[in-house]
């Protein structure tokens, strides 16, 4: 306990370095691009605790992403929005206006979206396979049109004008030495990667791989698999949540448009592209797939093919089922040991890491 | 919002449009149950098959020049040429479904299902943005080829588009049937999807049978394009997204793996949808995935689908 509270300070210190570092030497630009692969590894990191870790198939993620987004949004953004029954424009302020507050509207928006992962993973839990995967995803796209027909959220224009919250260290205005969007992305990827780590690695874990891995066998060596499955769908579903309300708050603006379908199939492309099940592989998918856009932005200027990026990255999608559809990782973590057993010419004597089912295709539905 | 008042011929008549659209949803979602009867596989790609099959339906008629310039003088199409445009949709949409199951879905015929669920978004997305590429982003209008003309039915009105796609589905969907149950392929598709192994020994060519499959049932999702498309003629690339997960749950709700399930659904999701919208357009899109999750709570099998069971 007190060696990972230590881990955890260690990399927070670490965080804010990165970000003082970023905000004086790096343009912005990939600053920015930096962020949004922090958000994306959120992400990534808490869809695999459901999809890899538990074996449930879910489609919904940008359901939840959507929900903390608009959660935490509506507590930290002043609301203007249109009042039928007085015929005019009304302004709400902000509710909260401090780091404290913005630290507490995070958690809001984690928690409210944890809340719907009870609501949605109690009844559609039962089912299994492709047919969950469809529920979740008519699920995310209830999210969405619901607050597409929310005005007092903006409607389908969504919310602009989301504030950016800084700890100011020292100096005022511009050259003020602050810590900002960076340091509580970052210090929430380290939150969320440390507690994946730790969970997979618990007996908590194990039990949730056991319904993965067999469902009727775990239910028999005593498994709550029920209370197992909607654990991993809160879980994701609060990070989900999280990242949406960093998401939000870095853009400053919320779309419902941001939240559809297809993000929650970029996100399932991320886990993967680095390995189903694998909470590296995940991170490294995270990074790839929001790096490999952006890359091939420029590409795509300078070729005059607009639109072209998205057809690789499909190509990209289909190759890789066909010819690696256990992804990068498989269901292997990358770790210190790995690398020492690529470096040819030395072994490792006494390995004692179980043989990784490598030619597991996959995870079954 | 919902305290509008509405008047129960409203409704009816909003019943009626939906069964126009119901007819549409009906022909993508037999592409649906006829894939996953044979494969367990969602189809993904299925609602971009559709969306293709309304542009394989408009190039014709831009090449024989009936598609007039910007602000150009509309010129009139003559109605024979609907049935040129049809043809060519079918058999285009037909050689793609055949083509995406051969490269993409026949070399993971043995893979985990998770891999093909994920191989169909791929080709889904693929087909999305390639043809954003080919065809441009900006929407196309498709030609009118019937003056809208409405038909008086009792006390409704029905438009004479309406009522040709109320027509055409029905023949195609009938159509299907029996091929279905009458014919030596029909007969070799329904050997297949009761049990591909059996199939395969008492002589059933499953490969082809399979092929077969995607290409009925992409010509189906192409008659439905090609009859959207003359209602509602704008076309992006974008429109099968949404078009296809719909059509989806109507072949979920009539029962995934049966035909007439797949009309029923569809008629249902379309009047259902019709109906909401009376009140609200913008609640109308949820419609379908509020049914979705019922029907999968209530009754995962569908209407009219068979229950199996599960083994261990």
């Amino acid at each position: 306990m007190r060696r990972s509270l230590a881990t955890l300070l260690v990399a927070l210190a670490i965080c804010a370095g990165m970000n003082l570092f970023l905000a004086q030497f790096i343009e912005e630009y990939v600053v920015q691009v930096i962020n949004m692969v922090g958000v994306s590894i959120i992400l990534a990191v808490s869809l695999n605790v459901i999809n890899g870790l538990t074996g449930q198939f879910s489609l919904g993620h940008a359901g939840f992403m959507a929900i903390g987004a608009y959660v935490s949004a509506f507590f930290t953004t002043d609301l203007s929005y249109f009042n039928p029954d007085t015929a005019e424009y009304v302004t709400d302020p902000a509710l909260v206006s401090s780091v404290w507050g913005y630290l507490g509207a995070l958690i809001a928006g984690g928690v409210a979206a944890a809340v719907a992962g009870v609501l949605v993973g109690i009844p559609t839990l039962r089912l299994k396979g492709d047919y969950l995967a469809i529920a979740t995803l008519g699920f995310g796209e209830i999210v969405r049109i619901l607050i597409t027909n929310f005005e007092k959220v903006g409607g389908a224009n969504g919310l602009s004008g989301v504030p950016q919250f800084q700890i100011v260290l020292s100096g005022e205005g511009k050259d003020a030495l602050a810590l900002d969007g960076t340091f509580f992305i970052f210090s929430f990827v380290i939150i969320c990667v440390l507690l994946s780590a730790q969970l997979q690695r618990s007996t908590f874990g194990r039990a949730l791989i056991a319904v993965r891995e067999n469902e009727l066998a775990a239910e028999v060596m005593g498994i709550p698999t029920v209370r197992m499955k909607i654990f991993a769908f809160v879980y994701g579903a609060f990070f989900a949540g999280i990242a949406g309300g960093l998401f939000a708050h870095l853009l400053q603006t919320v779309t419902p448009a941001s939240f559809t379908f297809m993000k929650s199939v970029e996100v399932v492309v991320m886990l993967v592209l680095g390995g189903l099940g694998s909470m590296t592989g995940a991170i490294v998918g995270a990074i790839v797939l929001t790096v490999l856009p952006e890359a091939l932005r420029d590409v795509e200027q300078e070729a005059d093919l607009p639109g072209i990026r998205m057809v690789v990255y499909s190509l990209v999608l289909i190759l890789l089922m066909i010819f690696r559809p256990q992804g990068i990782f498989g269901q292997r973590e990358l770790s210190l040991r790995l690398l020492r057993r690529l470096v040819p010419g030395r072994r490792i004597s006494g390995d004692e890491t179980p043989k990784p089912s490598e030619d597991r295709k996959g995870t079954e539905l | 919002m919902f305290l509008l008042e509405v008047t129960s011929e409203q409704i009816f008549q909003q019943a009626l449009n939906g069964v126009s659209k119901g007819a549409v949803y009906a022909l993508i979602a037999v592409g649906y149950t006829m894939v996953y009867g044979v494969l367990q596989l969602i189809n993904f790609a299925h609602g971009e098959v559709y969306m293709l099959g309304a542009y394989f339906a408009y190039y014709p008629a831009k090449w024989a020049g009936y598609i007039p310039d910007e602000g150009g003088e509309k010129p009139k199409v003559p109605l024979y040429f609907i049935g040129v445009c049809i043809l060519f949709s079918m058999a285009a949409c037909a050689a793609i479904g055949m083509l995406i199951e051969r490269l993409a879905y026949r070399p993971l015929r043995n893979a985990s299902r998770l891999a093909a669920l994920i191989t169909a978004i791929g080709v889904s997305l693929l087909l999305q943005n390639g043809s954003q590429i080919m065809f441009g982003s900006d929407p196309k209008y498709f030609p009118r080829f019937m003056d809208r003309e409405s038909v008086q039915l009792g006390m409704f009105d029905v438009s004479n588009t309406q009522v040709t796609i109320m027509v055409v589905a029905a023949v195609a969907m009938i159509g299907l049937h029996l091929f279905v149950q009458k014919t030596k392929p029909g007969m070799a598709m329904r050997a297949v999807s009761f049990d591909m192994r059996t199939a395969r020994l008492m002589g059933v060519n499953v490969d082809g049978t399979i092929a077969l499959t995607f290409a009925i049932g992409s010509i189906m999702a192409s008659i439905g394009g090609v009859l959207i498309a003359m209602d509602q003629p704008r076309l992006t690339p974008l429109m099968g997204l949404l078009m296809g997960l719909k059509a989806f749950v109507a072949a979920v709700l009539g029962g995934i793996g049966s035909i007439p399930g797949a009309a029923l659904g569809g008629l249902i999701l379309g009047i259902a949808e019709s109906v909401v919208g009376t009140w609200s357009t913008t609640y109308a899109d949820a419609v379908a995935f509020v049914i979705l999750i019922l029907v999968l709570l209530v009754k995962p099998s569908g209407l009219l689908g068979k229950t199996g069971r599960e083994k261990v």
